[in-house]
């Protein structure tokens, strides 16, 4: 295992109003990895997604993105990391009062960089690749279903094709069609791009069809970390429960 | 990270190296432009076999490099050959999206129509008021006491300090630039008809409608507009409960109690800070003025500006729950919609006084 760390926790420790979340919870994400994320309804698997990302400050303990600590002051390091890595919301987080199209282009705009024929194709672009036409792109967030808000919030996170991508429930409301596309898609990209991928999922296709690793969330702590097969040697009340007749599934 | 995107040509090749992807490119996005648009004309053989990572936007930049056609001879690697495959297939032409040219005359009238279906809408919830009230009177027990009074509470008594100060502070200004003026007539004790009248008949009211506007009318906007954009209202009615009974209806009756009493207080407190500023600038006592003020000002100017309060706390409250209900799913329209609630409140409560001023302007006027 000689690549470099992409998401490194260390001793994190959460708590709201005394109500304990992580307790000295510690993860290392290397690059290339795609790792799911598992773990039962409220043990804080969008806490810990949301700590990766610097929207939410632990109570103590580091994190560590691309070797940066998230505490780091400098602005402009801050904002480079930040394009460094794309996060897929579990509900979408679209901007409502901009079209599909806006929404995508949003994030290329703000680097000032690239000339409007230029993003118009790689909205077009990205609009292909999670299987919406041309004339989505005049649709307003409100306008669309479920499912298409989230292939949209999904093209808009890979709009700048980070280096890490940050999924919450990303296959959750998709037709087991479209949730095989889905997997397909990030398959292709990570291989194209050498993308790192940490996603929350319950749906086990996703899992078997994507994850390399999986991490074990339960009793505040990573419980266990390693590849599939590993995984499922695991004894733990929540593993077993979780997986159930369903194991061979995984392997 | 040494490793940088690279482009030399050599003996008719041009050469690629380097991760070319977006985050890499662009401290070096100007150089690189540059380089491809350096390539003579004539090389058709490229070299991507060194690259090492290939994203859309490298791409995209080289597909425009390449004129919108594949290389003579190309070494790629397969995976990147997909990328570019990809970019090739969109469509060579982008057209801008149609940017829609507004004319005037088009613009006016949609204004017009716009502010015809904000009238046509508050009629309608007006309509639906006045269902909902012959409903609740053959059905009492679905009246909606503790919304009602949640409501008296959060428009009423909670906006009790700002209103007193600002009455207090208003006050005092007139009363101050009013005994200015007087003292130069030497017509100093007409500062209690001039203090009496204008607040309760006059400002009090305007005063407390605007802004009551401002804090419970932008309030109510803002939370019908959130309910909706959150399916709260949905959720309502699936419950079998009526929206209007259960949100707007207690919202319109609470600001309507609310307000004439808002109105008396801030009167009160206006006429204490007029009293303070004459006593210390014209030597007039309390007890003078106290005295005095029911002379110099008929008890009828009292009950027009209760009669106001009660009138412009209904018109604020239906006009934010029109536009509450009307709000879009998206962050724009609430802002907006809140905006207009205000600004259509005011402009109307401003209205309406206007027409109370002409059809009372035989009341109330004491005659000297």
């Amino acid at each position: 295992m000689s690549a470099p760390s992409v998401i490194e926790l260390d001793g994190v420790c959460t708590s709201f109003g005394g109500q304990v979340v992580h307790r000295d919870l510690s993860l290392q994400v290397r690059a290339g990895q795609i790792v799911g994320l598992l773990g039962g309804s409220g043990s804080g698997k969008t806490t810990l997604l949301r700590e990766i990302l610097g929207l939410h400050r632990p109570d103590s303990g580091s994190v560590r993105l691309f070797g940066v600590d998230l505490n780091e002051p400098d602005v402009v390091l801050q904002r480079n990391l930040r394009r460094r890595l794309g996060m897929l919301f579990q509900h979408g987080a679209l901007f409502s009062a901009l079209s599909v199209f806006e929404n995508i282009a949003f994030p290329l705009r703000e680097l000032r960089c690239l000339d409007e024929d230029w993003i118009r194709r790689l909205v077009h672009l990205k609009l292909a690749m999670v299987g919406l036409g041309n004339d989505h792109g005049k649709l307003m967030p409100a306008e669309l279903s479920g499912g298409m808000v989230k292939r949209v919030a999904l093209a808009r996170a890979l709009a700048l094709e980070p280096e890490l991508l940050l999924l919450d429930e990303p296959t959750a409301g998709l037709d087991p069609d479209r949730s095989q596309n889905f997997v397909e898609l990030i398959g292709d990209l990570q291989r194209e791009l050498g993308l790192t991928v940490v996603m929350v999922t319950h749906d086990l296709n996703t899992l078997a069809g994507l994850a390399s690793h999986v991490a074990v969330l339960a009793d505040h702590h990573i419980l266990a970390f390693g590849t599939r097969a590993e995984i499922m040697t695991v004894d733990h009340p929540f593993v077993t429960g979780f997986f159930g007749a369903d194991r061979r599934k995984l392997l | 990270m040494s490793d940088v995107p690279r482009l030399r040509v050599e003996s008719g090749t041009v050469v690629l190296s380097g991760p070319w992807t977006l985050a890499e490119m662009l401290p070096m996005l100007a150089l690189l432009r540059e380089g491809l648009d350096k390539v003579p004309r004539g090389v058709r053989h490229w070299d991507l076999s060194a690259v090492s990572r290939l994203d859309s936007a490298a791409a995209v930049l080289l597909w425009r490099a390449w004129q919108g056609t594949w290389p003579g001879s190309l070494a790629i690697g397969d995976l990147h050959r997909q990328v570019i495959a990809r970019v090739a297939e969109l469509p060579p032409e982008m057209p801008p999206p149609p940017t829609a040219f507004v004319h005037l005359p088009e613009f006016v009238g949609r204004l017009l129509f716009k502010a015809a279906a904000n009238l046509r809408g508050m009629i309608v919830l007006f309509g639906q008021l006045l269902l909902d009230c012959l409903y609740l009177a053959r059905h009492p027990v679905d009246i909606p006491w503790r919304e009602f009074t949640a409501n008296v509470y959060k428009a009423g008594a909670l906006a009790l300090p700002v209103t007193a100060l600002v009455g207090f502070l208003i006050g005092v200004t007139i009363s101050y630039l009013s005994a200015l003026q007087l003292k130069s007539f030497g017509a100093d004790l007409f500062i209690v008809n001039i203090l009496g009248i204008s607040i309760i008949r006059e400002l009090g009211p305007v005063l407390v409608a605007v802004l009551v506007a401002g804090r419970s009318g932008s309030a109510m906007t803002a939370q019908i507009g959130v309910m909706r954009v959150t399916e709260e209202i949905d959720a309502l009615s699936t419950m079998g409960i009526s929206r209007s009974i259960r949100v707007v209806l207690p919202k319109i009756f609470g600001l309507t109690m609310a307000m004439p009493l808002l109105v008396l207080w801030t009167s009160a407190v206006a006429l204490l800070g007029g009293m303070l500023a004459a006593l210390l600038q014209l030597d007039l006592s309390l007890v003078y003025f106290l005295e005095n003020l029911p002379r110099a000002v008929p008890v009828s100017n009292l009950f027009i500006g209760l009669g106001k309060g009660f009138v412009f706390g209904f018109v604020i409250a239906v006009v934010a729950c029109h536009f509450g209900l009307h709000v879009k799913p998206n962050t724009e329209s609430l802002s907006a919609n809140t905006t207009s609630a205000v600004v259509t409140a005011i402009t109307t409560v401003i209205l309406v006084d206007a027409i109370f001023a002409i059809f009372t302007r035989q009341i109330g006027v004491p005659q000297l």
